[in-house]
């Protein structure tokens, strides 16, 4: 069974803006990328699987349910954490937690236990009896995690988790929903604006721009074949790349490195003897995968993703 | 962050038991509330207004109880208890009602509780019933501190039984107020998600009629505008209910049930532009 499933899912706002057009896709479980640039329609996107958005036409349909209809049980089964601020400052976190566990028909004794559990797990342990008004953003962003899943949902929609945190602070959180998506086995749609940030974690990814799909597809599918060796060298970059041409690879530069598609092995031997035959100071010679990034913008003529190299 | 916050490997646990639904949601989100509006679970500054308030009130019926202890004469009846400290009581609203909706506006919470399965009316009945139990307390309170100290000073059986009917015409009218008093408040911070606009808004609704009735009241003398004036006036409208259902307050003439119908009207107003506000509250 697919984990989300649209069919020509259109969301049009009372204002005449368009914020999804014809969005159709169908994805596993798994850890799910959903990315596009500010205002791509992301956030309507996690509204509409949430129920709280009614699509203008299109079906939409959520673990087999459909949101627009069935949003009752749809949001008892799905945990989600909002992009803005949305932690009452004057309340402990422990509490706060535990009232949300509540919330969602977690009787109350379960409701305190698994709120700890979930607090502990986003790791906040002697932190969680503060007010949340004293909490850095990224213990903040902890506990807005926490409290999606609280009360064990199949399904995380997160809506730019990473957002405010420092480097080591999203590593952390990304890690964090690594982990979530492998060893809790819940399902987790990633809200970003950051492809190069999230393609390392996810499964499948779904890329949106101005409402419209650009590629839904798992990751690898995405990535096979794609394998491409980084030469740099010292001086005579033209010339290895002319020399490389005759042997019949065709090298692209990139900044100061050449890139050549690595299609079989001997292309490791073959580009090494030339670097020793023009008499080359070589300096780096990587395998690195092609990032989906770089798929992307060949695909779309204006990249609008924003890659980071985090 | 600090080296607590390296997360463990403590292992996951999927929660199979019982998940209670859209009903005990709603009953919990009334008890937050209703903890929230005395300041129980949060921090000691939050305490401090409630139970000033609180105290007021019960010094009031202390003294009311000891001067009947004293010379026998009942000061200030159950009925009357109300009307005495219901300026005490707006003002407990205009704090109470923005700390139970505005907040919520204010910090963006709603998400998370739209995000859940209970529907956006359950979360609006869920506050105005937590705001209409807290004054209602805060009324009967003191009247059931009352009725406690002269229940012990009664002569005899008789005489107990007496003020428990009078103690329950006094919770009959604390009831009316609460409910006209809640519905309002409520409503009002429902708007503002600014605590202290909200605050002061509750506070401008509630007097500003009062100038205008009270001089109406002054000039009608006894005719039909004197009876009519105070279904304006949100303290003088439970009033006028109290004279229809017990004859005890001012004088309404023969518009008793108008006063019982306006407030109904006031109440099932305020309660549905609440839900339709919610309905319409954009995420």
């Amino acid at each position: 069974m697919a984990l989300i499933a649209t069919q020509s899912l259109t969301k049009t706002y009372p204002g005449g803006v368009t914020a999804l057009s014809d969005l159709t896709l169908s994805v596993e479980p798994g850890i799910i990328g959903l990315v596009g640039a500010n205002g791509a329609g992301k956030s309507t996107m996690i509204k509409t699987l949430l129920g709280l958005l009614t699509p203008t036409s299109g079906r939409v349909e959520v673990l087999g349910l459909d949101p627009t209809t069935a949003g009752e049980q749809v949001r008892a089964r799905v945990g989600y954490m909002p992009e803005h601020d949305c932690l009452p400052p004057d309340m402990i976190a422990a509490e706060f937690v535990t009232h949300m566990g509540r919330m969602t028909g977690l009787p109350r004794t379960v409701a305190r236990e698994r709120a700890s559990e979930a607090l502990r797990h986003v790791g906040l342990y002697e932190e969680r009896y503060r007010q949340i008004g004293g909490y850095s953003t990224g213990m903040k962003q902890r506990v807005k995690l926490a409290q999606a899943l609280v009360h064990d949902p199949d399904l995380l929609l997160l809506d730019e988790p990473t957002n405010g945190l420092d480097p080591a602070g999203r590593d952390a959180m990304l890690t964090l929903i690594h982990r979530i998506g492998t060893e809790f086995g819940i399902s987790v749609v990633v809200c970003s604006h950051l492809l190069g940030e999230i393609e390392r974690i996810c499964d499948s990814l779904i890329a949106i721009e101005g409402g419209r799909l650009l590629r839904a597809d798992r990751i690898d599918a995405m990535t096979t074949g794609t394998d491409v060796l980084a030469i740099e060298v010292a001086e005579g970059t033209e010339q290895l790349s002319a020399a490389l041409a005759q042997r019949g690879l065709t090298a692209t530069a990139e900044g100061r490195m050449l890139l050549v598609p690595l299609t079989e092995e001997a292309t490791y031997d073959l580009v090494l003897r030339t670097v020793a035959e023009l008499d080359l100071p070589l300096h780096r010679l990587d395998q690195r995968r092609h990032r989906v990034a770089e798929l992307f913008s060949t695909a779309v003529p204006t990249p609008s993703l924003e890659v980071s190299h985090v | 962050m600090s080296d607590q916050s390296v997360i463990h490997d403590i292992g996951y646990q999927r929660y199979t038991g019982t998940r209670l639904g859209r009903g005990y949601a709603a009953r919990s989100l009334f008890e937050h509330g209703l903890r929230v509006a005395f300041g129980l679970g949060r921090s000691a500054k939050a305490k401090i207004f409630p139970w000033i308030v609180i105290g007021m009130v019960s010094a009031l019926a202390v003294v009311v109880v000891a001067i009947k202890s004293q010379t026998g004469e009942m000061v200030l009846t159950y009925q009357q208890l109300p009307s005495t400290i219901s300026v005490v009581a707006m003002v407990f609203l205009a704090v109470v009602a923005p700390e139970l909706v505005s907040r919520d506006l204010r910090n963006q919470t709603l998400p998370l509780y739209f995000s859940r399965p209970i529907r956006r009316s359950d979360y609006a009945l869920a506050k105005l019933a937590a705001l209409v139990v807290a004054v209602w307390l805060l009324l009967a309170g003191p009247q059931t501190l009352i009725f406690l100290g002269s229940a012990f000073t009664a002569a005899d059986a008789s005489g107990v039984a007496a003020e428990a009917r009078g103690l329950l015409g006094g919770w009959v009218v604390s009831a009316v107020y609460a409910l006209i008093f809640s519905s309002l408040a409520v409503l009002i911070a429902s708007i503002a998600s600014r605590r202290a606009f909200a605050a002061g808004a509750i506070v401008v609704v509630f007097m500003v009629t009062s100038p205008v009735v009270g001089l109406l009241m002054a000039l009608g003398g006894d005719g039909p505008m004197a009876q009519i004036a105070p279904m304006f006036s949100p303290f003088l409208l439970p009033e006028g209910v109290r004279q229809w259902l017990y004859g005890t307050s001012l004088e309404v003439g023969p518009y008793g049930p108008v006063y019982g119908l306006v407030t109904l009207l006031l109440v099932a107003g305020c309660t549905s532009l609440l839900v339709l506000r919610y309905r319409k509250v954009s995420l």
